[in-house]
C-alpha cells in the first residue's frame, strides 16, 4: 500500500436497493483499501450479487453514495463503472466461445476503425506475465478448460484498467488446484495495489481474505478483520444463529423393504452406466451413494424415477415391479425425485413459485376445482411452502428463474418432499448452496427419514454422505463396489473404492 | 437442342444472366447477413424488397431520375427495417412473427399504392431503366469480359459489397463488436457498450440493402412494377445466408448457384426444350430446400440469433 492508503479505494455509504417489496440491500456501508482482499460473505439471497451489480452500474441503488479513490462516482452504467476503475468477473462466464482469447479481451475496446491486434496482444501478454496468468491469445475460448476461461475473464477486467476487481464466486467452477492458482493470482493483484472484492460462501476461502463483510437479508451485519475471527464466528454472523453440526437421529428403523434393485444393468451410447446393481433400501433408511460424478449415480436414480429403462434386471417399489410403469405412475406411488441440475430438470424458470410447486401433480384434487386450476388453493399452499422452507422470495408469483440457487433448491425440495410418501430420490441436494441451506436440507432429510420415508441420496460432497447415511454405497463405472454401515465407513475405505481400486490395488 | 446450350455464345449469355439475376439477391443477402450477425432475423426481407422495388419505380416515374428512385427505395427499405427494429429490439416482439407482418405490409401497401397512383393497374406506365456500363479494358477480356464487366452499376456495387462486408466483419473494430452481439450480447454490455444501438444499425443496413435490391428489379431491369414481383427473392436471400454460413464469400457462392439455375431455366425455356417450364422454375427453390436439408445443423449461426437480449 502506497501513499493512497489514507484514501480508501472504495467507500460505499448507506447504499439501499429495493426490488418491489423486497429490500435487497438495506443501508449498506463499507470501505476497501487499495491492495485489500475483502470478502463479501452471506447466504444466497443475502444481497451480495445485488451489491456488486450496483457497484458495476448494472443496477441503480435507490439511495446511498459510492466514492472511488476519494471521488464521488455516479455509477449509472457499466461504462461509467469501468471508467471509474471497477472491473468485474461474473459468476457465470461471459465469453464468446467462437472467438479467440484475444478477440474476447479486445472486443469493445480501442478506438478508430481498424483493429490493432498487435498492440493489444502485447498488452495482454504484459498483463498475463505481470500477474502470473497463463493465457494463449490465439486459442479459441471454446477449447479452453474451465480454469483457463477464468483467467481470460480476469485479464479482460484488467485490460479495461480495473483498480478494484469484483470476483463473484470465482471458485464455484474451479478444481481445488485451480482455486490455489487463483489465490496466487490474487496475491499478485494485491501486491500491485489492486483491491479485490471476493464474493464467496466457502469458509476456507473467506479465511484467506484481509477483511470480511457479512451480509444477512440485505443488511450489513458487520465488517471484521479476518485474523481476529474464527469460522464459527463468521458462520454465526452469516446465519444469525449457531449452526448445529450434529443432528440427533434414531437408530435405523428395521422397516420393510421400500426399494430393491435386482441385477439392474444399463448401457447407452457405448457406455456402461449401470452394471448388475443389486441393492435393498428399507423404509426409514438413508443410503448414501458416494462416487465421482458420472459413474452411474444419475442413471441409478433416473431408473427408479422411470426416466430411463434398464436393459436388464428389475426394480421393485414396495414389492411391486415398476419396470413397466410411466414416470407419472411411479410418482403417484409416493416417489419424490430431486434432480441434480435444478434449473434444467427441476424447475421451469419462467413459471412462478406457485406453478412450479404443483408441476407434475396439477391434476391432483387439492389444486383443482372441476376442470380448472384452483388458484386460491395453489397460492395458499405456495405461501405455506415459502414460509415453512423459508424461501427468500417476494411471494408465490415470483418467477423461479429469479431465485438464487439455494432458494430454487428449496422450492424443488418443498414439492418433492411432499410427493415422497415412501421413497425420496435425492441427487446433489446441497450443490452450490450455502451453509444455512445445507443445514436446513440435512434437517429436512432426517425428518423425512423419521417419518419412515426411504431415501436414496447421491452427493459429491462426502460431508453430506457421512452426516446423513445409515449405509454408504460406493459406485464406480456403474457398479456398486462396496456397501458399508456408516460406523464402518471412513474416508480411508471409501476413497480408494471411489477411484475404482476394489482391493487396495490398482484396478 | 440440349447441345445448343454448349455453344460459347449461349454459355456467355447464361453466365451473364446469372450475374445479373444474382444482383438483387446478393444485395439483400449481404444485408441480411449483417443483420443476422447482430442476432436479429429479418424475416420481412421479401416485403422490404417489394417496397423497395415499388418505391424505386414510383420515385423514378415522378422525379424522372433513376438515381432518385434508387435513393427513395433505400430510404423506404431503411424505414421498414427501422419499424422492424423497434418492434423486435426495443419491444422484443417475436422476430419471425414481426417479419411475417412486415411482408404482409409490403405486399398490401405496394398493391394499394399502385392502384391509387394509376387508374389502370393492369397497364402501368414504364420508366427508363439503367443501362449496362461496360468497364473499359476489362470488358474486352474474352469470355469473362461480357460476363462480369458489361453489367449495370448496381451489379458492380453488389459484388464489391462482398469484400467490403468481409473487411468490415473480420478486420474492423465495429465488425468484431457486431459479431460479439450476435454471439453473446452480454459480453459487450458488461463492457459498457450499447447492444441495442449496434443491432439497430445492423438491421437498418439490412433494410437499406433490401431496398437497393428491390430497386434493381424495377429501375434496374423490368422498368415497371408488377404486384408481388419479388417472387420469393427475399426468402431465397434468407436461405442463402444460412447456406452461406453467415460469411460473405460463401454467401456469394450460394447466390451464384441459385442464380445460375434460374438463368439456365430461362435459357432452356427460350430454346424450347420440352421440359415443363414449371419444373424449371422450381429448380432454384428445390435447390434451396436441399441446401437447407444438407446444412441441417446451424453451425456458423450466431449463437443468439432470434433471441432478444435482456439484461439480467
Amino acid at each position: 500500500m502506497t501513499t493512497t492508503s489514507a484514501t480508501p479505494r472504495l467507500a460505499v455509504r448507506h447504499l439501499t436497493k429495493r426490488f418491489g417489496a423486497l429490500i435487497a440491500n438495506d443501508d449498506v456501508s463499507l470501505t476497501i483499501a487499495p491492495g485489500e482482499l475483502h470478502c463479501l460473505l452471506g447466504e444466497n439471497g443475502a444481497g451480495k450479487s445485488t451489491f456488486s451489480a450496483c457497484l458495476y452500474g448494472l443496477l441503480q441503488p435507490e439511495a446511498g453514495e459510492i466514492e472511488i479513490d476519494g471521488v464521488t462516482a455516479e455509477l449509472t452504467s457499466p461504462a461509467k463503472a469501468i471508467a471509474s476503475g471497477i472491473g468485474m468477473v461474473h459468476q457465470h462466464f461471459v465469453l464468446v466461445p467462437s472467438f479467440t482469447v484475444l478477440e474476447n479481451i479486445v472486443v469493445g475496446t480501442g478506438s478508430g476503425l481498424r483493429l490493432d491486434m498487435t498492440a493489444a496482444r502485447g498488452r495482454i501478454l504484459d498483463l498475463s506475465r505481470q500477474f502470473g496468468l497463463e493465457i494463449a491469445p490465439d486459442r479459441l475460448v471454446a477449447d479452453l478448460s474451465v480454469g483457463e476461461k477464468q483467467w481470460v475473464e480476469i485479464v479482460k477486467a484488467l485490460y479495461l484498467g480495473a483498480r478494484l476487481l469484483i470476483l463473484d464466486e470465482p471458485t464455484a467452477v474451479l478444481t481445488p488446484q485451480e482455486s490455489e492458482r487463483l489465490f496466487a493470482i490474487i496475491q499478485q493483484l494485491k501486491a500491485s495495489g489492486i483491491a479485490v472484492i471476493l464474493i464467496s460462501h466457502k469458509m476456507n476461502e473467506v479465511m484467506r481474505s484481509d477483511r470480511v463483510s457479512v451480509l444477512r437479508k440485505g443488511r450489513l451485519v458487520g465488517t471484521v478483520t479476518t485474523k481476529d475471527v474464527t469460522r464459527d464466528d463468521l458462520t454465526m454472523m452469516m446465519v444469525g444463529r449457531p449452526v448445529a453440526q450434529v443432528h440427533a437421529r434414531s437408530k435405523p428403523g428395521a422397516g420393510e423393504t421400500a426399494l430393491s434393485f435386482t441385477g439392474v444393468s444399463l448401457a447407452k451410447g457405448g457406455r456402461t452406466h449401470l452394471k448388475n446393481v443389486t441393492l435393498d433400501l428399507a423404509a426409514g433408511e438413508i443410503i448414501g451413494i458416494a462416487g465421482v460424478a458420472g459413474n452411474g449415480q444419475d442413471e441409478l436414480l433416473e431408473a427408479v424415477a422411470g426416466l430411463v429403462r434398464p436393459d436388464s434386471g428389475s426394480i421393485h417399489l414396495r414389492g411391486e415391479d415398476i419396470g413397466a410403469l410411466s414416470v407419472h405412475d411411479i410418482a403417484r406411488r409416493g416417489v419424490g425425485y430431486v434432480p441434480s441440475d435444478r434449473f434444467r430438470d427441476g424447475l421451469v424458470s419462467d413459471f412462478s413459485i406457485a406453478e412450479n410447486l404443483i408441476l407434475g401433480q396439477h391434476w391432483d384434487e387439492r389444486w383443482r376445482s372441476g376442470p380448472f386450476l384452483d388458484e386460491t388453493a395453489t397460492r395458499r399452499s405456495a405461501e405455506q411452502a415459502i414460509a415453512s422452507y423459508s424461501v427468500m422470495a417476494s411471494g408465490p408469483d415470483m418467477l423461479c428463474g429469479r431465485l438464487s440457487g439455494g432458494n430454487a433448491q428449496k422450492v424443488i425440495l418443498a414439492r418433492e418432499f411432499a410427493k415422497a410418501r415412501h421413497l425420496l430420490l435425492c441427487n446433489q441436494p446441497t450443490r452450490g448452496v450455502d451453509i444455512g441451506v445445507i443445514e436446513f436440507v440435512h434437517g429436512e432429510l432426517l425428518r423425512k427419514r423419521e417419518e419412515g420415508c426411504a431415501i436414496l441420496l447421491v452427493s459429491e460432497e462426502l460431508e453430506d454422505i457421512f452426516a446423513l447415511s445409515d449405509r454408504i454405497a460406493v459406485m464406480f463405472r456403474g457398479e456398486i463396489l462396496g456397501i458399508f454401515p456408516r460406523h464402518e465407513a471412513d474416508i480411508a475405505r471409501i476413497g480408494p473404492l471411489m477411484a475404482g481400486h476394489a482391493h487396495g490395488a490398482a484396478a | 437442342m440440349i447441345a445448343d446450350l454448349l455453344e460459347t455464345s449461349i454459355i456467355i449469355s447464361v453466365l451473364a444472366a446469372t450475374v445479373r439475376i444474382a444482383t438483387p439477391i446478393l444485395l439483400a443477402a449481404l444485408g441480411e447477413m449483417i443483420a443476422e450477425r447482430s442476432g436479429v432475423y429479418n424475416m420481412g426481407l421479401e416485403g422490404t424488397m417489394l417496397m423497395g422495388a415499388f418505391t424505386a419505380y414510383i420515385g423514378a416515374y415522378y422525379t424522372g431520375s433513376l438515381w432518385l428512385g434508387v435513393v427513395i427505395a433505400m430510404i423506404t427499405g431503411g424505414l421498414m427495417s427501422l419499424i422492424f427494429a423497434f418492434m423486435v429490439i426495443t419491444l422484443k416482439v417475436e422476430q419471425i412473427v414481426t417479419g411475417l407482418a412486415l411482408n404482409l405490409l409490403g405486399s398490401g401497401l405496394s398493391i394499394f399504392w399502385l392502384r391509387a397512383a394509376f387508374a389502370n393497374a393492369g397497364q402501368t406506365p414504364t420508366t427508363p431503366f439503367f443501362d449496362t456500363v461496360p468497364l473499359p479494358l476489362l470488358s474486352d477480356i474474352p469470355f469473362l469480359g461480357p460476363i462480369l464487366f458489361d453489367q449495370k452499376i448496381l451489379t458492380y456495387v453488389a459484388f464489391l459489397l462482398v469484400p467490403a462486408t468481409w473487411y468490415f466483419l473480420f478486420r474492423t473494430r465495429y465488425g468484431l463488436e457486431l459479431r460479439c452481439v450476435g454471439e453473446n450480447p452480454k459480453a459487450l454490455d458488461i463492457k459498457g457498450l450499447n447492444v441495442a444501438a449496434r443491432q439497430y444499425a445492423a438491421v437498418v443496413f439490412g433494410g437499406l440493402m433490401a431496398g437497393l435490391g428491390g430497386a434493381f428489379l424495377t429501375v434496374g431491369s423490368a422498368a415497371r412494377f408488377v404486384p408481388e414481383m419479388t417472387n420469393g427473392r427475399g426468402w431465397l436471400a434468407i436461405v442463402i445466408v444460412i447456406a452461406g454460413l453467415w460469411r460473405p464469400v460463401p454467401v456469394l457462392l450460394a447466390t451464384l448457384v441459385f442464380s445460375f439455375l434460374d438463368a439456365l431455366q430461362l435459357q432452356i425455356q427460350g430454346i424450347g426444350v420440352a421440359i415443363p417450364y414449371q419444373l424449371l422454375l422450381a429448380m432454384p427453390y428445390v435447390c434451396a430446400i436441399l441446401a437447407l436439408a444438407i446444412r441441417r445443423s446451424h453451425s456458423g449461426a450466431p449463437a443468439m440469433l432470434g433471441i432478444p437480449y435482456w439484461r439480467r
